[in-house]
């Protein structure tokens, strides 16, 4: 889960990610993403450009910039410019590398031979191999960019090595926000036995409340999260009063449940895609941020280290609660033995009812987060679920800890074998751990074995 | 009256025969032996890419095509089966439907030349319409469609029949045991995991089956049409008909799928212009995710109200919840 750089099939370059200026509304990158590599390649600077035929006269422009030298501009060398069937113009380049040549309005769509005077380079820079000297272009814009590559070429130097680092952020960070989700379901699954279908659009949930707040009610994004917490309180607490726990008490199967919570699945994913009209919104703050080089190893932004922050504190607070409260030991009392513990005063219920607001609230919370790098779509739901599985499975389904190392496992496993096999696939890649986990090791790594049974 | 003529004409189409098959197949996982399959999707896929692939790259002819694509369906059940029968029914649903989207993920981005990623695979019914009997079309089908109609609702009456024997048949009493019971089926000396298996691969191949009537019936193969909502849709067919009935997934498919059209033509008539329903409660392009809402919503409501469907019996229904 790259951020920022999904739109784009380039390599993540640390560069591109940080690029200050650029809205980051996902249209505007999809349609952003040709049009910065097409920049990349022909080297223009993002200026701008005027698409209608300029009265005045068109302007060539030329950025010249030295790759050897940390992207120096390139001083004084002779550019010419010579329109078809007219005369040549000249310019010299400026401190900024730039050199501006006019040509006149009559040589509307003519094709311009700009040539680059390679004696006039200054000393220590030299023209790219194989780069050429000479370039045609049409005016068919005000202004038409041309580039000369000047230094070598160190655009593709990162190796899949280099890579690994940024992979590993990446894939920890999605892997923490993934944990309070996983957690959820973890607990959902230890105390009521159901493996629940609809964990996944509880992950939505939290994205598509937290986007309608900010962007259709204008609340400012750091309100909007609490009260989608809270939202989400509200909604554990009503769908195990009103479905769960009615269905309980009925002695229905957990078969049975597990297709009802199928369909609740179907119902609540269709829901969202009803809302958001199937299309993919972004929060109207925190878009992005601006990226900050760790070490050289990878790029963070401020608005991930406050996320995983606050991911890891929601995880050692739920995981303290666990452990040393008296409703936390209730729940897992009830994790262990629900008849037993039934039998010395405890309230399974109630434990019951407190563990899905719980989860549901810690599911929309990573929800929240996961819809910066996922966007805010009905599809979240169904992609995270599978996840979740995986993560639960190998760690251990009903294990707190488990819910916990498997999915930092899982997102780091996605991001490194998006290095080694399609990035398409790379979700494949947990899904095929799940099943090899289930066959080596089916109560997962931290799991107990009679669980499995 | 066209929202009832173009209902029932749905409910017969070659589509809601696949639907129909990967339901019996569901039917003998989930209704005879409670294996609670997900992944239905991808035994349809691999039938319908199997034969497809095979035809158009490989220059097979049909027949060996469908024998090689089912023997890819028996590989598939082996896939999910072998590490998860073992386990609790929930470990086989997860696998299943991580299976199931493994499988549409690699016939949508991996081995373009033989899949085209979402484009999808064409141009292999060549054979299968030169045995075509039919001269011209008939009650609102075209030719091909009527000749696919006519071929799938065989193969189903044949599946049903091959069903109801064997359910009859000792094996098919085991499966049902095994449903109810599995440890006194044990204790009977029975391998249960064996015969768990040879359940998921039999209902697979059915799947896989409903796949070929699928498409052939399109006349393309995409992977977009095998994701869950499939496997889902099949399953809410099962349980509307009621699951461990041999006709019921037959009465469940034609009447979810008669029910979905005519909930389709009545939703697009009170939208859009004409219609009464303002546009910003709900627009045309919104009443497939408001038909599908009532499809999660009539399976929540038949599993808590109804999980015997229209002609199951409950009592039979006691599925071991393990």
């Amino acid at each position: 889960m790259q951020i920022g750089t999904r739109a784009a099939d380039t390599p993540p370059r640390p560069q591109t990610r940080g690029r200050g200026g650029i809205p980051s509304h996902r249209s505007v990158l999809r349609f952003l993403a040709p049009l910065l590599l097409a920049l990349v390649i022909l080297g223009v600077a993002p200026s701008a450009q005027a698409a209608s035929a300029a009265e005045d006269g068109y302007r060539v422009t030329v950025n010249l910039r030295d790759t050897s030298n940390d992207n120096a501009p390139v001083e004084g060398v002779d550019i010419t410019a010579t329109p078809e069937g007219g005369e040549a113009v000249e310019a010299t380049t400026d401190a900024d590398g730039r050199a501006v040549l006019e040509i006149p309005a009559e040589f509307q769509g003519a094709t311009v031979l700009v040539e680059l005077d390679e004696d006039s380079l200054p000393d220590g820079a030299a023209m790219r191999e194989g780069a050429p000297a000479e370039q045609t272009v049409t005016l068919n814009i005000s202004t038409v960019g041309v580039t000369f590559l000047i230094g070598e070429d160190n655009r593709n130097v990162m190796t899949k090595w280099d890579r690994v680092p940024a992979s590993i952020y990446n894939g920890l960070l999605f892997g923490l926000i993934m944990a309070m989700a996983a957690l959820g379901l973890s607990m959902v699954f230890g105390t009521t036995g159901l493996t629940n279908f609809s964990h996944g659009e509880l992950v939505t949930f939290g994205a598509v409340c937290t986007m309608l707040l900010n962007t259709s009610l204008g609340v400012p994004f750091l309100l909007a999260v609490p009260i989608t917490v809270v939202a989400a309180v509200g909604v554990g607490w009503l769908q195990d009063r009103f479905l769960w726990a009615p269905l309980r008490h009925r002695g229905i199967g957990l078969i049975a449940m597990m297709i009802v919570s199928i369909g609740l699945q179907f119902f609540l994913r269709n829901f969202f895609a009803y809302i958001t009209g199937s299309r993919t919104e972004v929060y109207d703050e925190y878009a992005t941020g601006a990226g900050s080089d760790f070490a050289g190893l990878f790029t963070y932004t401020t608005r991930d280290i406050i996320i995983a922050g606050v991911c890891i504190v929601v995880l050692a607070a739920v995981i303290a609660g666990l452990s040393y409260t008296r409703l936390g030991r209730a729940t897992r009392a009830v994790s262990d033995n629900p008849a037993l513990a039934a039998a010395t005063g405890i309230n399974v219920d109630r434990v019951v009812s407190t563990v899905w607001m719980v989860g549901t609230a810690l599911a929309a919370l990573a929800g929240t987060f996961l819809a910066f790098q996922l966007g805010v779509t009905y599809q979240i739901g169904q992609l995270m679920l599978l996840l979740l599985f995986a993560a639960c499975c190998v760690g251990g389904l009903g294990s707190v800890w488990g819910a916990l190392v498997g999915s930092l496992i899982i997102g780091v496993l996605i991001e490194l074998s998006a290095l080694v096999i399609p990035p398409d696939l790379k979700n494949a890649g947990a899904l095929l751990l799940l099943v090899i986990i289930l066959l080596v090791r089916p109560q997962g790594l931290l799991g107990r074995r009679e669980r499995i049974g | 009256m066209d929202l009832l003529t173009n209902a029932l004409h749905d409910a017969f189409a070659p589509i809601a025969i696949s639907y129909v098959l990967a339901a019996i197949g569901l039917n003998i996982h989930y209704g005879y032996t409670g294996l609670l399959n997900f992944g239905q999707a991808a035994f349809a896929a691999v039938g319908a890419y199997g034969m497809a692939v095979l035809i158009v790259s490989f220059d097979v002819p049909l027949v060996p095509a469908l024998l090689l694509a089912l023997v890819g369906a028996v590989l598939l059940a082996l896939v999910m089966g072998l590490p998860t029968l073992r386990l609790r029914a929930d470990y086989l649903a997860i696998v299943t439907i991580a299976v199931a989207e493994i499988a549409r993920l690699i016939f949508s981005t991996s081995f373009k030349q033989y899949f085209n990623a979402r484009d999808g695979v064409q141009g292999f019914t060549a054979d299968f319409r030169d045995l075509n009997p039919y001269g011209e079309g008939a009650i609102g089908f075209s030719r091909n469609d009527l000749w696919v109609i006519t071929v799938g609702w065989l193969l189903v009456a044949l599946v049903l029949a091959f069903v109801f024997l064997l359910m009859r048949s000792p094996w098919g009493r085991v499966l049902k045991s095994i449903r109810e019971d599995e440890d006194a089926v044990r204790s009977l000396g029975k391998n249960v995991y064996s015969y768990k298996l040879q359940a998921l691969i039999l209902g697979g191949v059915i799947g896989a089956l409903g796949g070929f009537v699928g498409a052939l019936g399109k006349g393309s193969v995409q992977p977009d049409s095998f994701n869950t909502d499939f496997t889902f849709i099949a399953f809410t067919m099962l349980i509307l008909g009621g699951a461990a009935r041999v006709m019921s997934p037959v009465v469940g498919a034609v009447l979810f799928w008669f029910l979905l059209t005519f909930m389709d033509v009545l939703l697009k008539r009170i939208t859009g212009d004409g219609g009464f329903v303002p546009g910003w409660l709900l627009n045309p392009d919104q009443t497939g995710n408001v038909r599908f809402m009532i499809v999660g919503l009539v399976l929540m409501l038949l599993m808590i109200f109804r999980p015997q469907g229209i002609f199951g019996d409950k009592k039979e229904l006691a599925i071991d919840a393990r």
